[in-house]
């Protein structure tokens, strides 16, 4: 009988402040700070991924200069007046102080190795990553932004769910993005979502699991009811694989791994392919190899399609 | 002597005269006439409601969850696919239903079918009672995120009528998964909430018996909905509530029923679709440029 043992949450946290240097929470070795930035905060003896802040993310992810911000000015507000321990307005003030951002969700345009994409990243360090209205709007209006521009949406994704304190306008959220990504669909526009350890709850059960294709970094805790939920609410002992990047690309819930130094190319080789396909389409290049060419000018005619095809995804490279 | 009890009732009233706010008892009624165990259930409903039904089972992939019922409904000369959730009435059927807590099966099956109503222009009624979405791990393993997400686009991109009615407990996501519809109704007694009071309690107060005020703050009763616009329309219910009357409730849920197909009848397809998805675009709040906008 395989042995199960309780999943320790802590141990998956990789801290984002670090000082001097820092122990890796996966193998305990010590780290040097630039080292470990250089190499794209992935520990360099085990692998493990610290969790990135948007900041830190869009600055990997895009090529320099590159990062064009939009609705930057959206804040949350109050509707519920909500008051827990402490009014939300004030855990608000405090997240907004701590990480420099105003909200859970940075919207922008950028270009990833040359290619032009409309680009969201969700921010864990602030109120855990939830969703309410402003990062259920902002989503929405990098969608219409992917359409309008036809730039593929991607989407960094890291998120503890919907965002309590906004009750039930935060679980709407889910309704609002699954319209989002109804009218990428309908364009079509590619979009791709990359997931980063956490994304649970509400936004795994909605926008994250319905692109195009799901990418995620290794070892990410991905699932809809945390390790925590279940073992509390059903006396359940979990594996401690349980929920892991790993675990779901086993059970086919998501397509692929890819750690944080590929990112960048995977992504775009990805993207490529998604809207190359509509060119392939259109011009069969198999067709054109297995008929033998019958007059003058038709070899040379071919070798223009093949060749014009070959060229059509890395267009999309370019511009 | 009562010493104790003493203090934990002050203690509890100086922590309502902090907040500024009195523990309203009327919600807290409303969450227990909401769980109540002899409230009608979606076969309750379906026996009233409807000539005859048939239920048909399974997700084609899995297995098939008890704990949403689903089928083809006679209704006033025409057909409607009914889905909802079910709990149990006994020990033994709760078990079965697994208290109403639906597993990746139950989605999938509810887009087999809902897929299914559409090609055939069938109306499609759900009807809205889950403590939430089952949380497990073999739940997970099997895609419950993808499920509920699976089943969130299958009803944004629907063409036939939706008609969602909130019959007791609508719980985070798993509720919400079958809940996007042209019209959402909610019966005056039954609960709509993000997460559950206790659930939040813990989270928040770190302490799950303050439930109660947990509940208050939240907004999850029918009226304080209506008011937030998530809402379309509040179902009054019989004196003391559906479980005195399973019969009244029924017919009182008919009526509205009617009277929504009636209205969704008149429009296209398209125009349904655009003003369902109007209507989930505009929930939500937040301040841009210093302005509030709803």
């Amino acid at each position: 009988m395989a042995q199960q043992v309780s999943v320790d949450i802590s141990r998956r946290n990789g801290s984002t402040d670090l000082p001097g240097a820092e122990s890796c929470p996966s193998c305990k070795q010590l780290l040097d700070v630039g080292e470990l930035e250089a190499n794209l905060k992935v520990c360099y003896h085990c692998g493990h991924h610290f969790r990135l802040n948007a900041s830190e993310r869009i600055s990997q992810l895009v090529d320099a200069g590159t990062w064009n911000e939009m609705a930057g000015n959206l804040r949350s507000a109050d509707p519920l007046d909500f008051f827990d321990l402490r009014p939300y307005p004030e855990r608000i003030e405090e997240a907004e102080f701590a990480t420099g951002f105003s909200e859970a969700i940075r919207v922008g345009t950028a270009r990833i190795n040359k290619m032009d994409v409309v680009l969201a990243v969700m921010d864990f360090s602030f109120m855990g990553g939830s969703m309410g209205s402003v990062v259920g709007e902002m989503f929405w209006r990098a969608a219409e932004a992917a359409v309008e521009t036809r730039y593929p949406l991607v989407v960094v994704c890291a998120s503890g769910g919907a965002r309590m304190q906004e009750g039930i306008l935060s679980l709407m959220q889910m309704a609002k993005t699954t319209f989002a990504v109804d009218m990428l669909g309908e364009a079509p526009v590619p979009f791709v979502t990359v997931l980063t350890n956490p994304t649970t709850g509400g936004v795994m059960a909605s926008f994250a699991t319905l692109a195009d294709v799901i990418i995620s970094e290794p070892g990410a805790l991905l699932c809809f009811s945390g390790p925590r939920i279940i073992e509390q609410t059903l006396k359940e002992k979990l594996a401690e694989d349980f929920g892991l990047a790993e675990s779901n690309l086993d059970h086919g819930q998501i397509d692929m791994i890819i750690a944080r130094p590929d990112l960048k190319s995977r992504l775009v080789q990805i993207l490529g392919m998604l809207e190359g396909g509509v060119a392939c389409a259109l011009q069969p290049l198999w067709e054109e190899e297995a008929r033998p060419a019958r007059r003058r000018g038709a070899l040379a005619q071919a070798f223009g399609r093949i060749k014009a095809i070959a060229n059509a995804p890395r267009r999309a490279f370019k511009r | 002597m009562h010493l104790k009890d003493e203090v934990a009732k002050i203690s509890q009233r100086l922590r309502e005269l902090s907040h500024g706010r009195h523990l309203d008892k009327a919600v807290w009624d409303k969450v227990e006439l909401a769980r109540h165990p002899k409230r009608p259930y979606t076969l309750d409903y379906i026996e009233h409601m409807f000539a005859g039904f048939t239920e048909l089972r399974g997700d084609r992939c899995y297995g098939d969850d008890s704990a949403i019922i689903s089928g083809l409904a006679a209704y006033h000369g025409r057909t409607l696919m009914v889905i909802g959730h079910q709990k149990g009435r006994d020990l033994a059927a709760r078990t079965r239903r697994n208290f109403g807590m639906a597993r990746p099966e139950g989605y999938r099956k509810a887009q087999r079918l809902m897929h299914l109503a559409d090609k055939f222009g069938i109306p499609v009624l759900t009807l809205i009672d889950t403590p939430g979405a089952f949380p497990g791990a073999a739940a997970e393993d099997r895609g419950q995120a993808g499920a509920i997400s699976g089943s969130l686009m299958c009803m944004a991109r629907l063409s036939v009528p939706t008609v969602a009615v909130i019959i007791g407990e609508g719980g985070s996501g798993g509720a919400l998964a079958l809940a996007l519809a042209d019209r959402v109704l909610m019966l005056e007694n039954s609960i709509y909430s993000v997460i559950s009071p206790e659930s939040c309690a813990a989270l928040l107060w770190k302490d799950s018996t303050e439930a109660h005020l947990a509940a208050q703050t939240l907004r999850m009763t029918s009226s304080e909905l209506f008011e937030l616009g998530v809402i379309d329309e509040v179902l009054p219910e019989p004196r003391g509530g559906a479980h005195r009357d399973h019969a009244a409730a029924a017919h009182i849920l008919k009526e509205a029923l009617e009277d929504k197909l009636r209205e969704l009848d008149e429009l296209t397809p398209q125009i349904r679709k655009k003003e369902r998805s109007e209507k989930f675009r505009q929930m939500g709040v937040w301040r841009e440029n210093g302005l509030t906008l709803f």
